[in-house]
Order: structure tokens, then C-alpha cells, then sequence
């Protein structure tokens, strides 16, 4: 791909209101993961992570990482986690930090599409289990908050490089890829049983 | 030593499965990508292939989550060493955990205390089949969360015939197996209860991409879901695409007149298992899932 599509953090409304759903964009800057753990402590228990998420972007990722004694943190192994199970915290989440692109795997759902769409935010999808590309295109591992949780669930601040390729899954309008591919494939189940079931009748007779 | 030599064998064993796809499932991606026509989804190929190429030459795991693991045990009955079998497993787990890295998946019950070591109360979990002879055959599965959101079984009314068995399959695709990271391996369970058909859901997953079913029936049901679930061209990554799923494999046993269940199990692109031959005196070994 000859002309890709960067966007540097931290980003402004200008900069993501004119991508739509199906662009494929890169990010470079800053990128820190948070998935179940982190989004409940921020929603819930109103705690938020020292480090300012305004104009920044999340990674619903748990990843492996290799601590080398003395010298921090090396990435391993990075790759989005299902987002849909952020789904009751995300427009809250994207309400209360300020974040601009959330970045995950799969769809979500019409909360996160109606705060994507008040908030000037993006959902995206790094495609699901490229983990060691993700990895490679970590520049480095710059903190790490909220150990208690865990390795994957801990929330882990890493400077990125062109950062993707990033699917955008739902736009600044609040239009919804999955949820418009999901009407789509619907449809197709629906026909394919038609044409299916009449060949599986498979009885004592 | 034979603990050593089995923790050693098995954690072996663990390493390949977490780095490499079985050749049957990079044969089938291969398939797919090369009969792609869209251009999306040809592109999340090529991030597919790149990423496997990166995994083996950085020698990391290939997806970040590396899953529960679960073994799979054929047992000959008089293969030697089984009272340490269980305990072997265990520790090639941690070993492999530290050394491959595995990420750190298992949290305890109710404590949701992650252990840090992927072992926990039945964790590895573990099932047995004792065979004739004295060889141990070992399959692995690591069972990765997204991959396993869509697994789920049902106890239907036999009046809801195997049109019912067909319904609940293309739901629990279209509903959940989306977001698994396709194109998937579906394994269906027929059986009794719920129970058995998630567990023999289990088994389908574990046969081979490609192989075709012994039983003429279930061989063209499997075909016809397939060939109905590709029609909706979920795509890889569930971005669209021509084709939708890698296989549909049905295992099934002899059910009760008045239940019909069906399971449901899927696997992801990266669908990781590991197959082994441990002969019994651990002097010899082949790992049969890789190339
Ligand atoms: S569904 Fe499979 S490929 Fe996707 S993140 Fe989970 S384990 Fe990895």
C-alpha cells in the first residue's frame, strides 16, 4: 500500500471526522490498553489512570509481555480482544476520558455508535490475532498501570508506528459497519436455510 | 527420570502449538486466501499470512491469547507412565508458560485471582480415553477467549428434527462467531443431552480441517452447512469476504428417543492444536499436527 493513512496522536475532532466506515487508517503515538477490568474501574469506581487519555486512543488487547531485568518492559505479543464485552461501558468510558479511537476486535454495538457520534469518536478493528505484527509495530513500552489486574488485563501505555492496518467500524456519524454487514448477513442465513432444510430431513421415515 | 522426560516432551509440544498453525489449518487458510476475490478481505489475508511468518521467525506465539489449555488423552492401558501423566501436564504447563512465554490466562473461581501460572483448579483440563496398547497419544487445544464466546448447546425436541440442529448452527455462527476471528473451524456435537454434544462439539473441532466424515450422512450435512455458511460471506475477521468458514465437522453419538441436542464449538483462523505420539518407554516421540 503506497499511500497509507496515518493518524498522530493526540488527535483533534478535524482529524477523524471525515474518515468513514471501511477506511482503513494507521496510528502513530501513543496507545494504551484497557479492556474488562480497566473499563469497570474507570466507569464504576470512577478511578482514572495517571496517564490522560484526552485525545488519545485505547487497545481493548491483553497482551504478553516479557519483563528483561533492569531494562523494562518487552512487547511479545499484542492483539485486539472482542470488544463487544465493553460494550455496557465504552459510551460512558469514551464520555468520562476523552478518547478518540478505541481500537478492538469485531463489531459494537449502538451505545458505543451513539457516543462515537456525540463524542467525535472511532471504533476500529486491528485485524483479530495478528498479534506479533501488532507487537512489531510497538516502538516501545512506556508504563504501566494497574498491575493488580494482571498481565492481560493491566493497563499497558506503549508508543506505536504505524499501528495497523485499522479497520474503521464505526464513524464519527455513528454509522455502524457490523451492524450494517450484520442486516446483510441476516438476510443470506435466512436464505441459505430455505435452501438448506428441506435437504436434512433425515427422519426413521 | 520419566517426569522430566514427559514435562519435557509436553511442554515441546505446547511451544510448536503456540507458534505454528497444525498443517492442516495453514493448508486450508492458504486455500481460502488464494480463492478470495474481494479486496478487503484479501488484504486481512496477507496481515494473516505476515503475521505467521512473523511469529515464526520471532519464534512468539502467533495470537497473543494463548489460551486455556486442554488435553485430550488417548491412553494406551498399558502405557507405563500414567500415574504422572496428570502431574506432567501441570508442570510442562508452567514451564511453558515461562519459557515459550504463554500468556497468563487461568484465573481461579470466585477469587478471579489470575494464577499466574496458567494451571488452577482443573486447569489444564483434561479428558481421558484409555485404548488398547501402550503408547500415548496427546492432543492439545488452546482454547482462546473469543474463540470460545460462541461455543453453546442445546437440548431441542426431536420433532425439531436435524432442521433444527442446521438452525442452530447458522445462528450461533451469524449471532457470535463474527466477532471469533474467521474464517472458523465449526465443530458440531449431536447427542443426548447438553453436555454430551458440547463435548462431542469438542471432538469435531479436534479432526482434522478437511477430512471427511465416516458417516455418509453426517459427511453431507457437514458439506451443505458449510457450502450454506460460506453463502453469507462472513469473511475473514468478519470484514466480509467470499467464503466464511475453514470446515463444519459433526461428531454424534446414539441419543434418547425424546432429545435431540446439538453443540456447538468453533475455532478461529488461528485455530491451535497440537497432536503427539509418545512411545512408552519416552524414548521416542512425534509430534503429528506439524510439518
Ligand atoms: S479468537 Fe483466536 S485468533 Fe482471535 S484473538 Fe482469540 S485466540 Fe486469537
Amino acid at each position: 500500500m503506497t499511500d497509507k493513512q496515518i493518524i498522530t496522536t493526540p488527535i483533534s475532532n478535524e482529524d477523524i471526522s471525515n474518515l468513514k466506515i471501511g477506511d482503513v487508517i494507521y496510528l502513530t503515538g501513543m496507545l494504551a490498553t484497557c479492556r474488562d477490568d480497566g473499563h469497570r474501574r474507570v466507569v464504576e469506581s470512577n478511578r482514572f489512570p495517571d496517564f490522560d487519555l484526552k485525545g488519545m486512543s485505547i487497545l481493548h488487547a491483553g497482551p504478553i509481555v516479557k519483563t528483561i531485568p533492569g531494562a523494562g518492559y518487552e512487547m511479545i505479543s499484542i492483539g485486539p480482544t472482542t470488544s463487544r464485552r465493553m460494550e455496557a461501558y465504552e459510551s460512558e468510558f469514551i464520555e468520562k476520558t476523552g478518547v478518540k479511537i478505541v481500537i478492538g476486535k469485531g463489531g459494537m454495538g449502538a451505545k458505543t455508535a451513539a457516543a462515537c457520534k456525540a463524542f467525535n469518536a472511532l471504533h476500529c478493528v486491528f485485524p483479530g490475532g495478528c498479534a506479533v505484527t501488532a507487537a512489531t509495530e510497538v516502538e516501545e513500552i512506556v508504563g504501566l498501570e494497574w498491575a493488580d489486574f494482571g498481565m492481560p488485563e493491566a493497563f499497558w501505555i506503549m508508543r506505536v508506528k504505524n499501528f495497523g492496518p485499522l479497520i474503521v467500524s464505526i464513524d464519527t456519524k455513528g454509522h455502524n459497519l457490523f451492524e450494517l454487514n450484520k442486516i446483510e448477513f441476516e438476510k443470506k442465513k435466512e436464505l441459505a436455510l430455505k435452501n438448506l432444510l428441506p435437504h436434512v430431513h433425515y427422519s426413521h421415515g | 527420570m520419566p517426569h522430566k522426560k514427559l514435562e519435557s516432551i509436553i511442554s515441546s509440544l505446547l511451544e510448536v502449538t503456540a507458534i505454528k498453525l497444525p498443517t492442516d489449518v495453514y493448508a486450508s487458510l492458504q486455500k481460502m486466501r488464494a480463492e478470495e476475490t474481494q479486496t478487503l478481505a484479501c488484504e486481512l489475508y496477507s496481515c494473516i499470512f505476515d503475521n505467521l511468518d512473523k511469529a515464526e521467525l520471532l519464534h512468539r506465539p502467533l495470537c497473543q491469547d494463548t489460551g486455556v489449555l486442554q488435553f485430550f488423552i488417548r491412553a494406551g492401558a498399558h502405557f507405563p507412565h500414567l500415574d504422572i501423566l496428570e502431574e506432567s501436564i501441570f508442570t510442562a504447563t508452567k514451564l511453558a508458560t515461562e519459557s515459550v512465554p504463554l500468556r497468563h490466562n487461568t484465573v481461579e473461581c470466585f477469587t478471579e485471582k489470575n494464577t499466574g501460572n496458567n494451571t488452577g483448579k482443573l486447569s489444564p483440563w483434561i479428558e481421558w480415553e484409555i485404548i488398547p496398547g501402550d503408547d500415548l497419544h496427546i492432543d492439545v487445544y488452546m482454547a482462546g477467549g473469543g474463540c470460545s464466546l460462541p461455543g453453546r448447546s442445546k437440548v431441542l425436541m426431536p420433532l425439531e428434527g436435524y432442521e433444527g440442529v442446521a438452525k442452530f448452527v447458522f445462528d450461533t455462527i451469524v449471532d457470535w462467531g463474527v466477532n471469533a476471528c474467521p474464517p472458523l473451524v465449526v465443530g458440531v456435537g449431536i447427542g443426548t443431552c447438553a453436555a454430551t454434544a458440547a463435548i462431542l462439539s469438542k471432538k469435531a473441532l479436534l479432526r482434522k480441517v478437511g477430512s471427511v466424515n465416516a458417516n455418509p450422512q453426517a459427511a453431507d450435512m457437514e458439506r451443505m452447512i458449510k457450502e450454506g455458511l460460506d453463502s453469507i460471506g462472513i469473511g475473514p475477521l468478519g470484514l466480509t469476504g467470499t467464503k466464511s468458514v475453514q470446515c463444519v465437522n459433526i461428531e454424534f453419538a446414539g441419543h434418547h428417543p425424546a432429545t435431540l441436542a446439538v453443540g456447538v464449538t468453533v475455532g478461529c483462523w488461528a485455530t491451535r492444536r497440537g497432536s503427539i505420539d509418545i512411545s512408552a518407554d519416552l524414548a521416542s516421540y512425534a509430534i503429528t499436527s506439524h510439518s
